[in-house]
């Protein structure tokens, strides 16, 4: 049984087709990479996917039911979100930012208990943040805050986790460590794994699955060695790429030509 | 925190343009507390009927002001923004004037909900003229707007007394600069009443608000209602400030001064901030109050000219380092 379910999505802000019949699964055991050029609609479809937006047409189900019957709270429970960045106005301590993830699950006069503490603190164990926790969150370098925003996603307990980019910031140590993190997630917990991102070799390697978007449109969907081809690479980014095995594991590799 | 507040009261009571020495008072209170209300001395008149519901009003408006900073601040994630800078005392001290000139005072609760009108239409105002470009709200382009919708409508609240010849407008300093002297025993209660069920709906909000701090993005994804939470907390706040307004008059920069001052001591999580705040911007309305008392004894200063005089350096400073 899938845990996302997509069918025929159209999505359009305001008379711009962002989004169009867009058709896809994602199982609970996989890791789905989500990639394309700018503007293909990838962070979008992530929101779709956690209801913050509700499409135009066509289905959009998450576990059992379709986003639109989600209470925000409800569907909070269930899909996660890892942001590129946010704000810091106000210094909020690191331990303060990852109990945020707790409030779906929260009333609105009930105050944490030792059950939601120390679901906190695994979720800082298993990304590494202990160590900063008594610190402010905008006195941490990008990385680090990534790091903590990820935890707070932990801390909701949710069954897809989506991360738009959060490899980004992120040295070579920490990508590796945050991949294998990833990988445990999924593995371990059963955790749906929906990342967006512009590397494509990163996604070759780690995703089960690929979807490559194209103006808003599935332009090729499938197991790393299925999508990354250097016909599509040529077709959708405009560039001359060599693909050959990883030495590795044999998935696919890419090279560019200049 | 409370002990401050309870000393600083205590304080405001002896002082005034009569003197009454601590022992007298507190032999006083004493009585009071063990339930005999015999008022026998002139001195016990003034406490009693006096200073005590002065200090106890200068605590609710102070309190409330403040819990407005608290909530304005989060909502449009700008340590500057406050009930006075944003036009909302302004807006909501007009309403009550036209309430007043158009004699619907008269009706049952007309003043306090013409009140409300006024500062609900500057936030509307104020959302609109700043909305469309997202972003504009965390800049100082909204406090500008405010400063502009302050000036209007300050401009039409002088106009509104000068054309009227009204008894009850015949102080303009009491709009303008804020009075705590003429309320009464029953409008103090129904600002308390206002003040002790606002905060305990906005302590229900208190985690949202921490969430919304982290841009409203970020509080979608984490599960909260903005479409109901976000124009519940505006209509709630302004409800309340606009309670206070009407009986008080303007008093700026209290929630400015006061969120930031419990900021840096307690950090940001609305938990703490909400009651913290609403004890510390009471304490410090008793203050400047008792302040305003004194300074000139006999004569008295409106205490809008000491919340303004503390209250404006200390806006520029922040604006300064904007860092916080």
């Amino acid at each position: 049984m899938p845990v996302i379910r997509a069918q025929k999505i159209n999505f359009s802000y305001a008379e711009k087709a962002v989004i169009e019949e867009v058709s896809f699964v994602v199982d609970r055991e996989q890791m789905t990479a989500i990639i394309g050029p700018n503007g293909s609609g990838k962070t979008t479809l992530l929101k779709l996917i956690n209801g913050s937006l509700l499409p135009d047409s066509g289905e959009m189900h998450v576990g059992e039911k379709n986003t639109f019957r989600y209470a925000r709270k409800e569907i909070a429970r269930k899909v996660a979100i890892v942001p590129q960045e946010t704000p810091a106005v106000f210094p909020f301590f690191v331990e303060e930012i990852v109990l945020m993830g707790r409030f779906p699950h929260l009333g609105n006069y009930r105050f944490e208990n030792k059950e939601d503490y120390k679901i906190v603190q695994e979720a800082m164990e298993k990304t590494d943040t202990l160590d900063f926790a008594r610190r402010r969150f905008n006195e941490l370098s990008a990385g680090e805050r990534q790091r903590v925003l990820i935890a707070r996603a932990l801390a909701q307990k949710p069954e897809v986790l989506l991360l738009d980019e959060s490899t980004a910031f992120l040295d070579l140590k920490h990508q590796l460590r945050f991949l294998t993190l990833l990988k445990q997630l999924n593995r371990d917990d059963g955790l749906a794994i929906v990342f967006v991102t512009h590397d494509i070799n990163l996604a070759a390697q780690n995703a089960d699955k690929i979807i490559l978007l194209y103006c808003g449109k599935i332009y090729a969907i499938g197991n790393p060695a299925e999508v990354i081809s250097a016909r599509n690479m040529k077709e959708v980014y405009e560039v001359d790429v060599l693909v050959d095995a990883h030495p590795q594991n044999a998935s696919p590799r890419m090279t560019l030509l200049t | 925190m409370l002990f401050l507040f309870f000393v600083l009261c205590f304080v405001s009571l002896a002082l005034g343009s009569v003197h009454i020495d601590a022992g007298a008072l507190l032999r006083f209170l004493g009585k009071v507390l063990t339930g005999k209300v015999s008022i026998e001395s002139q001195e016990e008149l003034i406490i009693f009927s006096v200073r005590l519901p002065r200090i106890l009003f200068a605590g609710v408006v102070g309190a409330v002001l403040s819990l407005g900073g608290v909530v304005f601040q989060a909502l449009l994630r700008n340590p500057l923004a406050d009930p006075y800078i944003l036009g909302i005392s302004s807006g909501s001290a007009l309403g009550a004037i036209i309430g007043i000139v158009s004699g619907a005072g008269s009706f049952y609760l007309g003043i306090p909900l013409l009140a409300f009108c006024g500062a609900l239409i500057t936030v509307f105002l104020l959302f609109i003229v700043a909305g469309g470009a997202k972003g504009a709200l965390t800049d100082n382009t909204l406090l500008l707007i405010g400063v502009v919708i302050n000036a209007f409508f300050s401009a039409a609240i002088l106009f509104f007394l000068s054309i009227v010849d009204s008894l009850e407008l015949h102080s303009i300093t009491f709009w303008l600069m804020g009075d705590l002297s003429r309320a009464s025993l029953s409008e103090i209660g129904v600002a308390a009443f206002c003040l002790i069920v606002g905060f305990i709906l906005l302590y229900g909000q208190a985690r949202k608000l921490n969430l919304i701090v982290q841009g409203e993005e970020t509080a979608l994804h984490l599960g909260v209602d903005l479409e109901r939470t976000k124009p519940w907390l505006l209509v709630l706040t302004s409800l309340i400030i606009s309670v206070v307004v009407s009986l008080a008059g303007i008093i700026g920069f209290i929630g400015i001064i006061v969120p930031h001052m419990m900021r840096l001591i307690f950090g940001s999580d609305h938990r703490l901030l909400l009651p913290t705040s609403a004890l510390f911007g009471a304490s410090f309305l008793v203050l400047a109050d008792t302040v305003a008392r004194v300074i000139l004894t006999p004569a008295e200063l409106p205490v809008g000219v000491i919340t303004a005089l503390c209250g404006a350096p200390y806006f520029v400073f922040l604006l300064k380092r904007k860092g916080l």
